[in-house]
């Protein structure tokens, strides 16, 4: 009797065990599996926003239709990522030579209430001549994140100021407007240049 | 020679007046700071980075508790980190102990010395003086070149 109730106590554990594990797998690698966080972005070509560069232009994701692109994200009073982001950039645009002016490379802001046209004017003429700051309503500046699938944050600060998470990763596309690849900020410029190379020689053989 | 042996001199004296003028510390005065530099700002209102090495070259660990500078009202050590989203954040980033014979790496995109409440613009091309705070109650002052806004390290 003994024996007999050990066995069926066995087997509804082992039962219920299952059922876990089973429950597991479905809600993590099963059917059930949230959709994953790191989504490709949209090409450019599907992207819809509307915003102002750094000398004043209407700009939008079609005007990057035409030409490979690098696209990030960042804000003006970050003292650490951004500066290091935009003079990591600069740094491959120099070794790119004269390629570099056959990219758009866009910084767009996820902080326009103190990264106005004028701020990012001034923030971007210290580094490459190629790179265009975009501002814009913040309406605008999220429908912008949502199709590049990057995400921000305000986050107070002591002192009673903010910073802003965000997206720190390079979005490169090629001349169509698919993303060819996303270059890490700080990714050391071995890796990094030979990655644009690859998008400027797509268009190439696309236009061919 | 005799030039030689005059500087020898007078770094003897230099030498033991600084010994006799430190007070009794455990660890801080073995501290080496290396390789500090900064990014010009632009104004007064974002907050300045810089960033050096902190080598512990001591027989004791150390303990870096707190900046000071006549530049900044706020400076403090933040840590910069990008997560398995690729979203980077910033945060203070609290005391460092650095154990004997090792260094903390202050550098873009890690822990930096982060300027808050700047009291002048940081000018390409000057320095400020900047004080690490150990737990002793040793202090270590460094002159701190200001680079470019796009300078990557230390040497530009």
């Amino acid at each position: 009797m003994q024996r007999r109730q050990l066995l069926l106590y066995g087997a509804a554990g082992a039962g219920v065990l299952g059922l876990t594990l089973f429950v597991g797998w479905w809600r993590v690698d099963g059917p059930g599996a949230p959709e994953p966080k790191g989504q490709r972005p949209l090409p450019l070509s599907a992207m819809e926003f509307r915003l102002t560069d750094h000398e004043e232009n209407e700009v939008g994701p079609g005007n990057l239709i035409g030409r490979p692109t690098m696209v990030f994200f960042g804000f003006t009073y970050c003292p650490d990522v951004c500066p290091t982001t935009l003079s990591d950039i600069s740094g491959w645009l120099e070794e790119l030579g004269d390629e570099a002016s056959e990219m758009n490379v866009v910084f767009i802001t996820v902080d326009p209430e103190r990264d106005t046209v004028e701020a990012m004017a001034e923030y971007v003429g210290y580094f490459h001549p190629v790179i265009r700051g975009w501002t814009g309503p913040e309406d605008q500046i999220a429908r912008a994140a949502e199709g590049f699938r990057a995400s921000f944050e305000r986050v107070p600060t002591e002192g009673g100021g903010y910073t802003m998470n965000h997206t720190a990763g390079v979005f490169l596309f090629d001349a169509e407007g698919e993303l060819v690849t996303m270059i890490d900020y700080h990714e050391p410029r071995e890796f990094a240049v030979p990655k644009i190379r690859r998008a400027l020689t797509e268009d190439v053989e696309g236009a061919t | 020679m005799v030039k030689k042996l005059r500087y020898t001199n007078a770094l003897a004296v230099l030498l033991t007046v600084a010994g006799l003028s430190a007070p009794a510390l455990a660890g801080s005065e073995d501290v080496v700071v290396e390789n500090a530099w900064s990014r010009a700002s632009i104004g007064v209102n974002r907050p300045g980075a810089a960033y050096m090495t902190v080598r512990n070259t001591g027989e004791d660990a150390v303990t870096l508790t707190g900046l000071a500078t006549p530049l900044a009202m706020m400076p403090e050590i933040h840590e910069s980190k990008t997560n398995s989203d690729g979203v980077s954040s910033m945060a203070p980033a609290g005391e460092i102990t650095i154990e004997p014979g090792q260094s903390v790496a202050l550098e873009p995109g890690g822990l930096h010395a982060m300027l808050m409440k700047l009291q002048e613009p940081m000018t390409e091309g000057e320095n400020f003086p900047l004080t690490l705070t150990f737990s002793d109650g040793g202090k270590v002052t460094v002159e701190v070149p200001i680079l470019g806004i796009a300078a990557r390290g230390p040497k530009g």
